[in-house]
Formats: C-alpha cells, structure tokens, sequence
C-alpha cells in the first residue's frame, strides 16, 4: 500500500522542486523569490509533465536514508556497511554520487551494488527499461535480494548520538548525587530528579506494586530513550531530524523488549489466566485462543502507536512547510510557518506523551503478569 | 507500505544499542541514582518522625511543668490560707486577751476610784464638819456679843426644841 496518494494536491501550477525547499531555508527571502522563477522555468522546460508531489516528499523525509542533508546541495556521505556472501564490505555512500534510483553501481569484492530508494541490491547483470541495474516486478518493486545492511544510515547514527547524549545526561546526574549526598538536587540533577520520580511513583509503583524496582531499569531507559528521540527527531537540522522513533525498525524493538521482560516474568496466575481461565470448559475453544492472541497484539499495539503518531507528526509539519511549493507562493510561507510552529508545539507535547504513553503500558503489561493473586 | 517493513539491519542496530544504553545506564546511573534518593527519602522520613517524636516530647514536658506549677501553686495557695488562718488566731486570741485585761485594767481602775472617791468624801466630811464646827463657834461668838441676840436665838432655839 502507498501511502503517498493521500499527499496529492491537485493545483493549478505544475512544480517540481526540492532545491527550492532547501534555498528558502539557506537564502534570504528575494534570493529565494528569484531563485523560485528560475527553477521553475528550469522544470517547465524540462519536464513539464512532473508535478511537485507532497507524499513522496514528505514519505522521503521520514524515511531512513545513507546520507545525511546538511544545508543546500551539502550532504554527509554516511558509512554503507554490509554483511554479504563474500563476508564484510564497507565503503562510502557517496560512491553511489547521489544516486538513489539503482542507476550508479559500486563493485566491492567481486559483488556490485545499486541502491533504491535507500535500499541497496545486489545490481542485476542487465540494466532494464528505465536505466536501472535491478529487475522490477509488476509493482514497480526491486526483486533483486538485497545483503545485510548494518549500515551508519541517518538513523543510526541518531541512535548512537542519542545514546552518547543520554549517557552524558544521566552519568552527569548521577555523578550529582555522589558529589551532594544526602543533599538537595542541583542543576542537571534538579531537572531530571522529578522525571525520574515521576517513572517511579506514577508509572512503576502503581502497576508493578512492590516489585516495582527490578523493572525500573529497563522503564527509565525506555522512557528517556523514547523521550530524548523524540525530541531530536523534532530538530530540523543537523544533530536531529531523523525520525528514529518513527521508525518501525525501533519500535520494534522496543515492543519486544516489553514482550520478552511480560513472557519471562509472568507467574503461574497469568499462565493459569491465559490457558485455563475461570470460564465453563467449552468457552476454553474461544477463550485461550484470544488470550494467547492477546499476548502478542499488547506489544504490537504498543509498536505500531509510538511508530504512527511520530511519523504523523513528522509528516503533518513537512505538509504544512510544503504548502508554499504546492501553492507556489512564498506569500503562503507566514501561515504554513505559524500552522508549522503550532504543530511543532503540540509535537512537544506529543514527544513526551509518548513516551509516558510507552513505558506505562509497558509497565501495566508486566504488571499483569506479575500480579499475584490470593 | 515500505515504511511499515522493518529494516533488519537497523533492528540488529538497536537492539545492541538499546541493550548496551540499558546496561550502561543500569549499572552507572539508574542504580545509584534510585538509592541516593531512596536513601535520601528515608533520611527526609527519620529525621521528620524525629522532629514529630521531639514536638511530643515537648508538648509531654510542658504538660508536666505546667502540672507541675498547679500543684505548687495549689500548694502555696493552702499554706497561705493556714497561715492566715494562723494569723486570724492569734489575732482573735490577742484580742480576746486585750480585751480581758482592758476589762480587768478598768474594773480595778474602778475600784481604785471609788476607794479615792471614798477616801476624798471621807476628808470632805472631817473638813466640813472641822468647818462647820468652826463657823459655828465664830457665829457663836458672834451671836453671843450681843444681849439681845442671845436671846433672840434662845428664844428661837427653844422655839424649835418646842416644834420637835
């Protein structure tokens, strides 16, 4: 399913710009204007017939990439690392020169690679109708097989950014309570003392009971993991932007984490609950049957709403920045930024919503399954 | 439908990531961070019960003082009473005895002027009756230098013994 067709305005003016986007944040406002007329005159005589197309922007901005934008036509060329049959190969991104239509290949170790849409194939021997060096199939999708790609892509490289961040943050905080001990919080310590005693009294307490400190841990991780990205996703330039949280690969993980700490931490009660429920003998043919389903949709439930509501959010604000390439006017420009601003600031909001949302469901699940029952 | 597809490679990625950030974080913050302020919260707790425990202790002395105090000055209260039960005694019994002797002082001041009063009456009566006696003899003489007086007073003596 393409989700891209939900995106398609249909406006009087044809465009196609994406430098257009990038000169209006890099160059002052009349730069911008002039340079507006003179791409659009380029895309006119070029291709008329491509129209500026908001969904494939805006599915292309969320998406994970092997480059990193900078400003204007200036990108980080991240690491492409790879696990293929011939072992380990790594090599730069930009050895692909920008390609991302399975045009350029790059030959390592015997084996040539073309990357599509941020994917990488092992390149086809033939090139087919469209200059590309992958096959096709009736769904325009590549049905080349693909190696392993353990690549430092965007996200990545986000992830482990993040990582260094928060271990910066919370060893600083807990270097504090070394340094003033038994005394009042100061500083950093002060901000995320009433986070983490929020995780603690609002989310584990109630939920996980007395049990509730073998679980902190992983709550407090996962909150301040969730937290911390999804406000760098919510930075537009470099340090963030990548939509890591948005990213089903994470949440992924994340939900399994739950999964795996529900499974192996649920006692008798919740095995006798979901096997042998207090129900007459022939109800077991629908009951365990939908208690063993529910064990598994709880985590992915939780998977698939952090993953949807940061990318709606990221694709809600590139919408609205790209009111002013779908109207073609730099006059929409005040309104698409001030709807962009208000969006941004419900983003805040959601960004930490989120995260409680996460970690207290993740709480309750495992609470569930380790209540006890008298 | 690609963005729903996850990347096995960025799922390799974070799930060592996010391993290592919970173990890292666990072992260096999560750890003592969760005990400073546990241990923090249990200290704030002591040392609040040992203030309520002190403001008891206090309220209990100051209950005692001011027991205390009541007794001493119920205590004072009672031997101000005696004493000046005390003092209405003797000063009953002062009285009592002033008033003896006063009646005593007068009775014989009584006696004494009447025993006075006697004596002068007794004197008055001697010098009266030595006086009397007197002017009578120089009313005599008197009388008697004359004839015809003497006569006159015979004559009137004798008048009289006739009356009696």
């Amino acid at each position: 399913m393409d989700c891209s067709h939900v995106f398609e305005f249909r406006v009087n003016r044809l465009i196609v710009v994406f430098a257009l986007f990038l000169a209006f944040f890099s160059g002052s406002g009349a730069f911008a204007q002039t340079d507006t007329t003179h791409v659009v005159d380029e895309a006119h005589a070029e291709a008329p017939a491509k129209k500026f197309d908001i969904g494939k922007f805006a599915l292309h901005h969320i998406a994970d990439s092997h480059s990193w934008h900078v400003i204007g036509e200036t990108y980080i060329n991240l690491p492409v690392i790879l696990y293929t049959k011939n072992g380990m190969v790594t090599f730069s991104s930009g050895d692909f020169h920008y390609d991302d239509e399975g045009k350029n290949v790059v030959e390592r170790k015997g084996l040539r690679f073309v990357k599509l849409h941020e994917k990488i194939y092992y390149a086809s021997a033939n090139v087919n109708a469209h200059g590309q060096f992958v096959d096709l199939d009736e769904k325009h999708h590549a049905a080349n097989a693909r190696p392993l790609d353990v690549s430092l892509t965007k996200n990545a490289c986000t992830l482990f950014l993040s990582i260094i961040v928060i271990l910066a943050v919370f060893l600083n905080v807990a270097n504090g309570y070394k340094k003033r001990k038994g005394k009042s919080p100061k500083g950093l310590q002060s901000w995320m003392e009433p986070i983490i005693l929020f995780v603690r009294d609002d989310i584990a307490k109630p939920n996980l009971g007395h049990k509730y400190e073998r679980f902190m841990p992983y709550l407090l991780t996962v909150f301040f993991f969730i937290w911390f990205n999804n406000m760098l996703g919510l930075v537009p330039f470099l340090p963030g932007g990548a939509n890591l949280t948005g990213n089903i690969a994470v949440t992924l993980v994340l939900a399994v984490a739950t999964f795996c700490l529900t499974v192996f931490n649920g006692n008798k009660y919740y095995w006798k609950h979901i096997f042998m429920p207090d129900v007459p003998w022939w109800m077991y043919i629908v009951m365990v049957p939908v208690e063993l389903f529910g064990i598994f949709t709880k985590p992915i439930a939780l998977m698939i709403r952090l993953f949807a509501n940061i990318t709606a959010g990221h694709i809600l604000v590139l919408s609205l920045i790209c009111l002013v390439f779908v109207f073609d006017s730099l006059y929409i420009a005040p309104i698409s930024v001030a709807f962009a601003v208000f969006i941004g600031a419900i983003e805040l909001l959601v960004a930490f919503i989120q995260a409680f949302i996460f970690t207290i469901l993740s709480a309750l699940f495992i609470g569930m399954a380790i209540e006890e029952h008298h | 439908m690609e963005l729903l597809v996850p990347e096995f490679g960025l799922v390799i990625l974070q799930t060592i990531a996010f391993l290592l950030l919970m173990f890292l974080l666990a072992k260096f913050a999560w750890k003592p961070v969760l005990a400073a302020i546990k241990e923090r919260e249990q200290s704030i707790d002591e040392a609040l019960n040992k203030a309520e425990l002190a403001k008891q202790e206090m309220i209990r002395l100051t209950a005692q003082n001011e027991g205390l105090m009541k007794e001493a000055r119920a205590e004072r209260d009672l031997i101000l009473k005696e004493a000046k039960i005390l003092k209405d005694n003797i000063l009953h019994e002062a009285k009592a005895q002033a008033h003896n002797e006063g009646v005593k002082l007068i009775e014989k001041a009584k006696i004494e002027i009447e025993n006075q009063k006697k004596a002068a009456l007794a004197e008055l009566k001697n010098q009266v009756s030595s006086l009397s006696l007197d002017i009578a003899e120089r009313v005599l003489r008197n009388q008697l230098q004359d004839k015809v007086k003497q006569q006159e007073l015979v004559a009137s003596l004798l008048k009289d013994v006739e009356l009696n």
